[in-house]
């Protein structure tokens, strides 16, 4: 090995945090303006914006070292100069946030079901998670246990869904909606490809009509017009209603985005898995699907994160998700006023569980791309 | 159609749209006979054996696949591609699994064989084929002429009576032609039923025992490889393998 191809380190100015800065942000005069300018920015906003969430705020106590039980004991309404936040708002109504108007003494259930529904869907998004296969039995029944858990039944006193709320609801229909739409949109995207045009035509109608339609309007028809569509004497309840218009909607969307990962396989992919005598669910199953909905992940997680904000839309038709009980909580008139924190609140709630997602569809196709799996073909 | 013959399409016409590929073919396959066809891009090559096991559909004419005739009815179509395997120019192999799970796939779900006699059935198709050390291997992983001996190992593995290869070396460098016609002249000499679409001449001449040459949709000339390549009768022919020949 001679000096030429030894290897020697890059020059000291393009490495480190200097070199970094230099490269990033300080590469050219209007890079250097735009980043000044940003800078400036984020100063001005940043301290401040930490302060009135953090240091100056009101949590449980207003800075008289009181207990804050109504807006008028808030500091930021004492003295508007100084004050932050007042969180006592949400310290006080953080159940209804939480689990709505579910009774006290049965709200273990409704924390068993959060728990026992982290443990049926961390295995289920985490194909290396040990002893999976054993997991995933469990998120197949999770659903039936979170049912009677929450609804009543089998011994356990029954709850009716007009007590649910806040997050419980949220998650209710967020969960549900996407788990009910997922393999809804899988059958509606075969048939919309498939061979014979009535059922073709008739999951294109389907597709193309429940797209067209905002969510509220199918809120009301589920609402409204369902009822009607029912064997007389059958009432639905009211949350269960919404679902079906939610996981309706849902899965038409879904439909389309797998049709498009259904697009992206090679004809060659068929025509290998029928030579070797594959039926058509067993190709579709084994060999198609798995890579269509691989490539189609990121746009699944898309539109379920729509979904899961979508479902504040059901205040409309009356019940209470966590955007309703925030509202409801606005109207309270010893609460009066305190709009900021309740829709920082809530949007907070929202962000954490959305920025998840998206962190978790990043993570997929970051292992999808540098997976061995779909390789160079 | 004669007593042994194993494949027979008569009067085979078909159309893409207006396009008219197949034009009255007429074609007769024996047990354990190896036909070369060969002729120009477009002449129908593909298109015949694809219609061997209904890949395709004719619409004038009779195909008898190993006494079982192609029709609309689903249940034949099934038997047939039980029959009858396939390789592809371009592979085919399923990315998304393993060189082995490519192999068991089949027989796990369509002959239902036990997992574990299916892996045992998946190594000896890749002794075969010779790189049963890629068994856990993902298609992407392999070269084009592993991943092609992989696709014949795939569908050895269903235990076909007729081999279909459709020009199984034009997608490969050319470093990697030699070994997948090799396996594939070992599987000639273990007397396999084969019809082979390439333009590999000095394959044709070692294993075929017929060629068939077509041309805009018929079939122009079939003859032995050596008066076909030395005495033609055809001018078309004669001017392709000039073409082909001479370069």
């Amino acid at each position: 090995m001679n000096d030429i191809t030894e290897t020697r380190k890059p020059p000291v100015a393009t490495t480190g945090i200097l070199g970094w800065l230099r490269m990033n942000l300080f590469s050219n005069w209007v890079n250097s303006l735009i980043s000044i300018f940003v800078l400036y920015i984020l100063f001005q906003f940043v301290p401040w914006i930490l302060n009135w969430t953090i240091f100056a705020a009101d949590f449980k106590y207003n800075f008289n070292g009181e207990e804050i039980i109504n807006r008028e004991m808030c500091s930021r309404v004492l003295d508007p100069e100084n004050g932050g936040a007042c969180w006592a708002i949400i310290y006080v109504r953080f159940y209804q946030f939480m689990y709505g108007f579910y009774p006290r003494e049965e709200v273990w259930r409704v924390n068993l079901s959060y728990i026992m529904l982290a443990v049926a869907v961390v295995p289920l998004l985490f194909d290396n998670f040990p002893f999976r296969k054993h997991f995933l039995k469990f998120t197949y029944v999770f659903p039936v246990i979170a049912f009677f858990l929450l609804n009543g039944g089998l011994g356990l006193e029954s709850v009716s869904t007009n007590k649910w709320g806040g997050l419980l609801v949220t998650l209710v229909l967020g969960c549900t909606g996407i788990a009910l739409a997922f393999p809804l949109g899988i059958i509606l995207a075969l048939g919309r490809r498939s061979n014979l045009p009535v059922i073709s035509m008739m999951c294109t109608l389907f597709i193309e009509f429940i797209r067209g339609v905002p969510l509220i309007t199918l809120l009301f028809f589920g609402m409204v017009m369902l009822p009607l569509f029912l064997p007389e004497g059958i009432d639905m309840d009211g949350l269960a209603r919404v679902l079906v218009a939610v996981t309706l909607f849902q899965s038409a969307y879904m439909a389309e985005v797998i049709r498009g990962g259904l697009q992206a396989i090679p004809q060659g992919q068929y025509e290998a898995a029928r030579s070797i005598g594959l039926s058509y669910w067993q190709m579709n199953l084994k060999v198609v699907l798995p890579q269509a909905i691989r490539i189609s992940i990121p746009s699944i997680v898309n539109t379920s994160i729509g979904l899961f904000k979508d479902t504040t839309l059901v205040i409309i038709v009356g019940l209470l998700d966590l955007l309703g009980i925030g509202r409801g909580a606005l109207a309270d008139t010893t609460w009066l006023g305190l709009a900021y924190e309740v829709y920082f609140f809530v949007s907070l709630v929202f962000f954490i569980f959305t920025f998840a997602m998206s962190r978790y569809s990043l993570y997929l196709e970051k292992k999808l791309k540098t997976g061995i799996n779909m390789g160079a073909d | 159609m004669s007593e042994d013959s194993i494949i027979s399409l008569q009067n085979v016409n078909k159309w893409f749209g207006e396009f008219h590929v197949l034009k009255d073919v007429d074609l007769e396959v024996k047990k354990k006979e190896r036909i070369v066809v060969c002729g120009p891009s477009g002449s129908g090559k593909s298109t015949m054996i694809r219609c061997i096991n209904r890949l395709e559909e004719h619409q004038e004419g009779t195909i008898i696949v190993d006494g079982i005739e192609l029709t609309g009815n689903l249940k034949n179509i099934d038997s047939v591609r039980k029959e009858v395997g396939m390789v592809f120019q371009q592979f085919n192999l399923f990315p998304h699994l393993s060189v082995k799970e490519n192999i068991t796939l089949a027989p796990i779900w369509v002959k239902k064989m036990p997992k574990a006699e299916a892996e045992e059935l998946a190594m000896q198709q890749l002794e075969i084929v010779k790189i049963p050390e890629q068994a856990d291997k993902y298609p992407g992983q392999l070269s084009g002429g592993q991943q092609q001996r992989v696709a014949i190992a795939r569908s050895l593995a269903m235990k076909p009576n007729i081999m279909l290869f459709d020009e199984p070396t034009s997608a490969l460098d050319p470093e990697m032609i030699k070994e997948v016609l090799d396996v594939m002249i070992d599987l000639a000499e273990g007397g396999m039923t084969m019809i082979v679409v390439t333009h590999e001449m000095g394959f044709a001449k070692t294993v075929a025992d017929r060629m068939v040459f077509m041309d805009e949709g018929r079939i122009v000339e079939e003859a032995v490889p050596d008066k076909f390549f030395n005495n033609p009768e055809s001018d078309r022919t004669k001017l392709f393998l000039s073409q082909i020949l001479n370069h």
